[in-house]
């Protein structure tokens, strides 16, 4: 049975989509995505290198294959994000935007003002705007107001590789609101990945946990694995957890 | 004989030859090729217009690209 999902217009079969930085080299980023199975890509955006004739990111990104999903990293203010994502417009891109506004560079956690902000004027500029933020319900659910394709949460700080830190949060985000809920930023690993599938996310969104392992390639196959494992786990629905052991061998016939 | 004139490009000053367009800057800054956002005194120049779009002292340019990022 197929298990797609929805992201506005787009039906995707892959539930995880990967960031393109901090590779060792662009042969590296094209085998990585191409072993997480992604079907959706994020890039940033930055000034031309005017000094460098070197080969980009673009050149190891197959458009037929992938969708650039441009982010807003690096911006402070709403107006900064939206300025960044009318470059990616004319960059020539798919409709999708990765909204990102930080608070802090310390811990780059987002401003989820700033962002609820710049969500309601992308949206209105006819964006298809899939924003990060904080685990937190409220948040999401204005976002979601402001028409929103999706709700990205943070499941730890980004590039942090702490796993989920409140999947309770992520639960109820999940349980109250209505569009696609992808857990962004945190996960380290490929049980992190497994747990926020098992939660009910759609998909899960990370880049340094793959880029930041000893092998990434075999990483975004382990990514790839632990996602679709995690999110047939939570098709299947889990057992009911008890206190106390319950064999599952029979007692009856046992020798004497 | 060509005057030259100041701008900036990506936070650099530069000389340039005046009546130069954003499409010549392109090219001779080898980037005619590749996929390049221009934004000019903060507006968008499309690229559509970048062959008619001729550059004037004291213009500040960002040419922008995609890069490999993540959150």
């Amino acid at each position: 049975m197929s298990d797609t999902w929805k992201l506005g217009d787009k039906t995707l079969s892959s539930r995880i989509i990967v960031g393109t930085g901090k590779y060792a080299s662009l042969d590296q980023t094209r085998a990585a995505l191409a072993a997480s199975g992604a079907e959706i890509v994020t890039v940033a955006l930055r000034r031309v290198d005017l000094t460098s004739k070197e080969p980009t990111v673009l050149d190891a990104i197959d458009r037929k294959k992938y969708i650039l999903l441009p982010n807003t990293a690096g911006c402070y203010t709403a107006d900064e994000a939206i300025r960044t994502l009318h470059l990616a417009r004319e960059l020539g891109m798919d409709e999708l935007v990765k909204l990102e506004v930080i608070g802090d560079p310390k811990t780059l956690f987002p401003d989820n003002t700033a962002t609820v902000e710049a969500a309601k004027r992308l949206v209105k500029e006819g964006f298809k705007v899939l924003p990060y933020c904080s685990d937190d319900l409220i948040t999401c659910k204005r976002l979601e107001e402001a028409g929103c394709l999706a709700v990205m949460p943070l499941a730890a700080p980004i590039g942090s590789g702490l796993g989920i830190r409140n999947p309770h949060n992520i639960r109820l985000i999940i349980e109250n609101v209505g569009v696609p809920v992808i857990v962004d930023a945190g996960v380290g690993t490929a049980s992190d990945a497994a747990i926020a599938m098992e939660l009910g996310c759609v998909a899960v969104l990370m880049n340094t946990g793959i880029a930041g392992a000893k092998d990434p390639v075999l990483m975004a196959e382990a990514m790839r694995l632990a996602v679709d494992g995690g999110r047939k786990a939570f098709r299947a629905g889990r057992m009911p957890r008890k206190d106390y052991a319950n064999a599952s061998s029979p007692t009856a016939g046992l020798i004497e | 004989m060509s005057t030259s004139i100041d701008v900036v490009i990506n936070g650099q000053p530069r000389k340039i030859e005046e009546g130069t367009t954003v499409s010549v800057l392109l090219d001779q800054l080898g980037l005619g090729e590749r996929r390049v956002a221009v934004e000019r005194n903060r507006e968008i120049v499309p690229r559509a217009v970048h062959a008619s779009t001729m550059l004037a002292a004291g213009d500040h340019l960002e040419l922008v690209t995609f890069v490999g990022g993540g959150s």
